[in-house]
């Protein structure tokens, strides 16, 4: 084995039992690693129960898993995932985190946590094996205290005997995760977060506050060490030199960009897509919020992230750029034009450790609710108007410690929007901008100058994940075939080249010999396994591929400003978009995989779960 | 000539591409912590990139009991391999902790400028954000001034600009 281990820690928490699992490289060729391979450890371990599963309950399990790219190739991500609490399906959600080149230089691709610990624990890995350790007096904690807290113990484990080194890193959640929101998010670095998916809460279910890891050793040899020196020489230079303007604005250029220029920022819970405030701008961010210019993860030449602080005489709310979804989302989207303030709800976000696309969507449909009047100042608390920013401040905090109105708003908008519209005894979906569970990310498709596929939320796995979408044709950088392939060989979206050139990439470390063809048949197959177990679904909602492979209401109202005003894409187009799509996989007009597509991807065995998707969703057949 | 890695806080971003390469040209392996060089962050966004100094009087030399470090025409701190016996004296002589034992290694590891032409500056460079730069060795004790424990230097600077 070249490039990875081949070996997981598997902790039970309940029983506060660890053991090593071998995985045969067989597995990793199939599934690849990162979410390709969480999927294959889901299926296999839940499949058979599936529907019955409850995310939050000790049965799920909690994976944070590498890839065979992941130390090699420039940047770093981890990939967080488990039944979703959102979809009830698979996300394969990524973060950056250091903690992946600290868990493969000791040793493992990664982590599967299982059961639930009766009190709270924080978990540490080093080369020495596995602690369970007690993280009591962490609990409630986030941001920067949490930081503190954490660096104070964990500078006990520095071996300064042999040398003055470096602190362990650590993946952790906030109280929105402990409180089992929805919304919540798997943190890092005090701004980075593995949003999609709402795996905090997973990790809250199970009492585990952070993971932290500190690896020794090298990584896995490579198995073609001059190939890789000079492939790597060539990939850092094309990145370096590709990105300097992205690297000076970050994704945060995207506030102005995406909205006056590509018209398809969220704007008013998606009644606009289109601004041209000048105040809310990549710009205005830099003037009155960067207190440093460039920020980068483990060997990441982009330099994508900035550092934000608002200091009010009190106290300080830092955050990143903020990058450009948690800045639309947090901003445009709440009516929040004022950098600022903008800057200060990312803060406390990333603090109570919840999601800013997921929890900036759920709040953007209450603002909306309130301005409609199915939602009082009665049951809110303060007067939820647009851009009333200290208002959605408190309902943030109540979100995170679901407290009133919190403690709907914390199942995310589609739950959500289930309960208060059984409250007014109407239909609130339709303002819910969300995709299977999921809030769509902060790129709009009806413009058609960002997001041009149709498709791309109704026909993804992972519903609204922006970084996962669906588009034709298969074998291309547009399809969702390819994102799973990026997720799985765990390479960061931001770093890909070209596709020839990631496939030696990951042919000169794993030595493998893979064609495009076979990657694409790799990403089709985590896609099919994934698709499986998102339509089984359950246990409190379930998906109808004829109702739910859709667009949000939202998307077929035509916009209404800016240059592409009166846009919206037609029913029957995204309908036939998406037949094709499910053709091209290998899947029937409701997008369930046809068994030939199951021998042709050596799945077989998922046969047993496709026929109960058929027993439920065409039971007359 | 003697030479010196200058680094400079202020334009470090925390990439570890430094890390990635030492180790790259002194293990042939991706090893972090067998790299002389180090990054440390311990408040998020405030890097503090730490290497030997090459002090003016090697505290860390003239420890050695088995004679094991000798001091390159570069100014680096030189180790014998074959006569490390691990034994630690160099790491407590040194102000700033900065000689490593590291697991799979059978000598302490420490900066040796790889011979002039040190990959982590080199990396630093072509990554384009020179935080690290080489220039003529500046005398005296002022080298000493990049010594302050760095898990610490990393909190003054964030507690500076009120983040920690």
């Amino acid at each position: 084995m070249f490039g990875f281990w081949g070996k997981l820690l598997d902790i039970d928490l309940s029983r506060g039992v660890t053991r090593v699992v071998d995985v045969p490289e067989e597995v990793f060729k199939k599934f690849i690693g990162g979410r390709g391979l969480a999927t294959w450890v889901l299926w296999r371990e839940l499949g058979s129960r599936w529907e019955l599963i409850d995310p939050l309950s000790p049965e799920n399990l909690l994976l944070i898993l590498t890839g065979p790219l992941t130390g090699y190739y420039p940047g770093i991500k981890i990939v967080v995932s488990g039944k979703s609490p959102q979809s009830n399906g698979v996300v394969g959600s990524t973060l950056s985190s250091e903690l992946g080149v600290e868990l493969k230089s000791a040793g493992y691709d990664g982590l599967i946590l299982r059961g639930v610990s009766r009190s709270p624990v924080y978990i540490y890995v080093d080369d020495a094996g596995v602690q369970i350790r007690d993280a009591t007096p962490l609990w409630g904690l986030g941001g920067l205290k949490l930081v503190k807290e954490l660096n104070r113990l964990l500078y006990e484990d520095v071996r300064v005997e042999r040398g003055l080194d470096t602190l362990p890193s650590y993946i952790y959640i906030g109280p929105a995760g402990e409180n089992l929101v929805r919304t919540s998010v798997v943190m890092s670095k005090l701004a980075h977060a593995a949003g999609y998916g709402g795996y905090g809460a997973v990790m809250g279910s199970k009492k585990v506050k952070a993971i932290v890891a500190k690896g020794y050793g090298p990584l896995p040899k490579v198995s073609d060490e001059s190939g890789f020196i000079k492939l790597r020489k060539e990939v850092l230079s094309e990145l370096s030199n590709r990105m300097r303007v992205f690297r000076y604005w970050g994704t945060t250029e995207g506030l102005w960009y995406t909205g006056y220029v590509t018209s398809s920022e969220p704007v008013r819970n998606w009644t606009e897509e289109w601004h041209d405030v000048r105040t809310f701008t990549h710009e205005e961010v830099e003037r009155r919020c960067w207190i440093r210019n460039l920020w980068s993860d483990w060997g990441c030449p982009t330099s994508c992230m900035k550092v934000s602080r608002v200091f009010d005489g009190v106290r300080s709310y830092v955050t990143d750029g903020p990058d450009y979804e948690m800045g639309a989302y947090l901003g445009s989207n709440l009516g929040v034009f004022d950098a600022v303030s903008m800057v200060k709800l990312s803060a406390l976000a990333d603090e109570l450790g919840l999601c800013g696309i997921q929890t900036g969507n759920v709040l953007g449909f209450a603002i909306e609710l309130f301005e409609r009047g199915y939602l009082t100042e009665a049951d809110v608390g303060c007067d939820l108007r647009w851009g009333n920013a200290d208002c959605i401040m408190k309902v943030l905090h109540d979100i995170a410690y679901r407290q009133g109105i919190g403690a709907v708003l914390a199942e995310g908008t589609y739950r959500a929007a289930l309960k208060l519209g059984e409250r007014a005894g109407t239909d609130l979906l339709k303002y819910a901008v969300q995709v299977k569970g999921v809030a769509v990310g902060a790129h709009g498709i009806r413009s058609g100058l960002d997001y041009p596929q149709k498709i791309a939320y109704a026909g993804s796995v992972q519903g609204g994940d922006h970084t996962s979408t669906a588009g034709r044709p298969l074998k291309s950088t547009e399809s969702e075939a390819f994102a799973a392939f990026l997720d799985s060989a765990v390479i960061c979206l931001f770093n890909t080249v070209d596709t020839k050139k990631l496939v030696d990439y990951l042919n000169v470390v794993t030595g493998w010999g893979f064609s495009e063809e076979d990657v694409y048949m790799g990403g089709a197959r985590i896609l099919t396994v994934q698709r499986v177990l998102l339509l089984l679904g359950g246990p409190d909602v379930f998906w109808d591929p004829r109702e739910h492979d859709e667009n949000p209401e939202r998307f077929y109202e035509p916009l209404t400003s800016g240059p592409k005003k009166g846009e919206a894409p037609k029913r029957e187009e995204v309908r036939k978009d998406l037949i094709s799509y499910y053709e091209e996989l290998g899947w029937d007009e409701l997008g369930i995989p046809r068994e030939e597509t199951l021998s042709r991807l050596g799945i077989e065995e998922l046969a047993k779960e496709v026929e109960r998707i058929k027993r439920r969703v065409t039971p007359n057949a | 000539m003697k030479i010196w890695i200058l680094r400079d806080y202020s334009r470090c971003v925390g990439c570890r591409l430094c890390e990635i390469e030492c180790s790259l040209r002194h293990e042939g392996l991706v090893w972090p912590a067998a790299s002389r060089i180090r990054i440390y962050e311990s408040v998020f966004g405030f890097p503090i990139p730490y290497t030997c100094v090459q002090c003016d009087d090697y505290p860390c030399v003239a420890s050695c009991p088995t004679k094991a470090l000798s001091v390159a025409e570069s100014g680096a701190v030189l180790v014998d391999e074959s006569s490390c016996i691990l034994c630690g004296s160099c790491i407590n002589a040194c102000p700033g902790r900065i000689p490593r034992m590291v697991e799979g290694k059978r000598a302490v590891i420490i900066c040796d400028l790889c011979g002039g032409n040190p990959a982590c500056v080199e990396a630093c460079e072509s990554a384009g954000f020179n935080a690290l730069r080489l220039v003529r060795k500046p005398g005296g004790e002022v080298v000493k001034a990049y010594l302050n424990n760095p898990v610490k230097a990393s909190e003054d600077l964030a507690r500076k600009l009120c983040v920690f």
